[in-house]
């Protein structure tokens, strides 16, 4: 007992205030907290590929079956072969020369749109039924075919740009939804399960009674987001911009500002709903009741404007859609920061609140 | 009173906790001498485990005190933090963290203290430095949660319920780092439902039954407390129901006779006098033996003598 140090010494010295003396950079509490984090974001691999090859699977998919085709050619059939060789003068039709009997038959069937058969000194009379906008179509293309191969000169000389212009096409309008939509997912579900988890572990409990600063670890969690932000944000922009050619019209400055105030929005959120439940199962269902009605509301898939408009005001108040329109706005129409104000100030909203009320209520054990 | 209190490195007084209509804590006193290892002894449920939450500041008690280090709670919460060293019973640590990047960051929480390597090498972990902690064994993770504790240097150790669940060879392992700790001079104050644990380790214990202290000293004075140095086991088998407890009773050196299960228990001082006059007496009433054992008198016996009930009744 004569070695131990008595208690007033103890005392003495802890009172004393100790510089934390020479401490480095990656000694520090906070950034061991976030590197830590961000590890065991990156050892978890269900999430790895929920967050990363999920949303590249989903655009692939979409992109493929709504990928824009090229204009269509009608097909239609000629009875003599001097018309068929005026006909074949348009690219945009597919013309067979067959004996009457085969062209009625495939004329009734639907298999072409129409049956341009000779008449008289030259004329030509087309059958097609003009209910149908195909055989309306080929009949306009067939005639001018025939027309010019007969020596019609326009009076007006008319010449074609095709407008098929990235920016306009579906893929386009899904990518920035994917984004805001991984943007949340990765967000809540992130923020949600860890800090659960960690709580039923009792790991909370263990970090509570250490001297670690409390809202370390919480900022902890918003850094290590913005750090998985630059990979999950970066890796579907990039995917959509090097399959599909999706623009990147406004400044990549305001696109990473309106990542990361929606980053940021989403995690405070993940940790208000994640600030009491002491199980999986009670935050799992607690997150999906809160992220369902936005993935349906919000315009992922489709505009948002398909609502009716007395529910609008409530949609455009939800941080996903917030988040979505303002990653169109930047990546299609090149809005800058001033005129995505509107959105960056719901988000911001969202964030103060939410991170707000989680400090309040969160629950430590 | 001053010259005593210098030399409590933890005191409680009149501490009381209720949870709804469980009263967990009842109006419970508590000193731990500076440099001790103190033992908080009792079954499950007894109110071990709240007590030393109150203690650590993690449960906040509905009344009492509680002074550690000279310091309180309530005005010097950080600077106590610092001078603890915790250890919960079952934190589950992060499974996808490796040992080496575990005590990395339980360190930074510290203003001084062993560096992780060094803390790695205290609790004997080096081969496992770079393993993630969901590989590790139950005594291993065990060594490592202790290692968790010792980053900070710590001046007042809380261990609760360090070994349960682990194997022999674990628990004698993690028995000896302890004993390592003790002679550095800290102090620390360790919850178990082990006796051998308890007499192995502590210099002084408590034990605890439902939220209150029922005993209190050295392992050796709390065995004598009993009067009994040893403990007569045996079987009659069949022939049980018709045994005559009074007659035993009255043999010369048994202190005390209980029969549980168709298993007598007898206290007995003087063993050399009691088993030949155990074994006549037996005769005489025509029972047969089918088994019998003596062993030395054990917290676990006091646990019987202070409460009827075995510590843990699985």
């Amino acid at each position: 007992m004569s070695e131990t140090t008595a208690i007033p010494e103890i005392r003495a010295r802890a009172a004393e205030k100790k510089s934390p003396r020479g401490k480095t950079f990656a000694e520090h509490a906070l950034v061991q907290l976030t590197i830590v984090r961000f590890l065991e974001t990156l050892r978890e691999p269900e999430a790895l590929f929920w967050i990363f090859a999920f949303p590249i699977l989903l655009a692939a998919g979409l992109g493929l079956a709504f990928r824009n085709k090229p204009a269509e050619v009608l097909k239609i059939a000629a009875t003599s072969r001097a018309i068929t060789q005026s006909l074949q003068r348009e690219k945009l039709l597919a013309v067979q020369q067959m004996d009457s009997h085969d062209a009625e038959e495939a004329l009734r069937t639907g298999k072409i749109a129409l049956l341009a058969v000779p008449g008289e000194n030259g004329a030509v009379t087309y059958r097609y039924d003009d209910t149908n906008p195909e055989g309306r179509t080929a009949r306009m293309l067939a005639d001018r075919a025939v027309q010019q191969a007969a020596g019609r000169v326009d009076p007006v000389h008319a010449s074609d740009e095709i407008l098929r212009e990235p920016g306009s096409r579906y893929i386009d309008f899904l990518i920035p939804g994917l984004i805001g939509m991984n943007l949340m997912g990765s967000a809540i579900w992130g923020m949600g399960f860890t800090v659960v988890d960690a709580r039923r572990k009792k790991l909370l409990k263990r970090l509570v009674a250490t001297p670690m600063p409390k809202p370390y670890f919480l900022l902890a969690y918003l850094l290590s987001r913005i750090l998985m932000l630059v990979l999950e944000v970066g890796i579907v922009l990039g995917f959509g911009a090097w399959i599909f050619h999706v623009p990147v019209r406004g400044s990549l400055l305001s696109l990473a500002a309106v990542c990361l105030i929606g980053s940021l929005a989403f995690s405070a959120l993940g940790l208000l709903l994640a600030s009491r439940a002491r199980t999986i199962e009670a935050a799992s269902g607690l997150m999906n009741a809160v992220m369902l009605p936005m993935w349906i509301a919000s315009g992922v898939f489709f505009s948002a404007q398909r609502f009716p408009d007395v529910v609008q005001p409530i949609i455009k108040a939800l941080p996903l859609t917030a988040a979505i329109d303002a990653l169109r706005a930047n990546m299609l129409q090149g809005a800058n920061l001033v005129q995505l104000g509107p959105q960056m100030g719901v988000l911001a909203v969202w964030m103060i609140v939410s991170f707000v009320l989680a400090l309040k209520l969160f629950r430590w054990r | 009173m001053p010259a005593a209190s210098s030399n409590a490195a933890l005191r409680v007084t009149g501490l009381r906790k209720a949870y709804q209509d469980v009263v967990a804590v009842n109006d419970l006193d508590l000193e731990v001498r500076a440099g001790e290892c103190f033992g908080l002894l009792g079954p499950n449920g007894a109110g071990k485990t709240t007590t030393v939450e109150i203690c650590e500041g993690l449960t906040v008690p509905d009344s009492g005190e509680v002074e550690l280090l000279g310091m309180h709670w309530s005005s010097e919460a950080e600077q106590l933090r610092q001078r603890l060293g915790i250890q919960l019973q079952d934190t589950q640590l992060s499974e996808k963290l490796t040992v080496h990047e575990t005590l990395r960051l339980f360190r930074s929480f510290f203003d001084q203290g062993p560096g992780a390597d060094e803390a790695i090498a205290l609790v004997q972990l080096e081969e496992k430095k770079n393993s993630r902690v969901g590989n590790l064994s139950g005594g291993q993770k065990q060594r490592l949660a202790l290692a968790c504790a010792l980053v900070g240097d710590p001046d007042f150790l809380f261990l609760d319920e360090p070994t349960t669940g682990l194997d022999p060879q674990a628990r004698r392992q993690l028995w000896d780092l302890i004993e390592q700790f003790k002679s550095s001079g800290r102090t620390i104050l360790l919850t178990t439902h082990y006796m051998d644990e308890a007499e192995r380790l502590c210099e002084r214990v408590a034990i605890m039954d439902n939220g209150k202290q029922i005993a209190l000293g050295t392992p050796r004075e709390l065995i004598a407390s009993i009067c009994a140095e040893h403990l007569v086991a045996f079987s009659a088998g069949a022939k049980s129901q018709s045994l005559d407890l009074p007659a035993l009773r009255k043999i010369s050196g048994v202190r005390d006779v209980r029969s549980e299960k168709g298993t007598v228990e007898m206290q007995v001082t003087e063993l050399h006098l009691a088993v030949p006059a155990l074994l006549a007496e037996l005769t005489r009433q025509n029972i047969p033996l089918t088994e019998l054992s003596t062993h030395s008198a054990t917290l676990e016996d006091v646990f019987v003598s202070l409460t009827g009930r075995h510590l843990r009744d699985e």
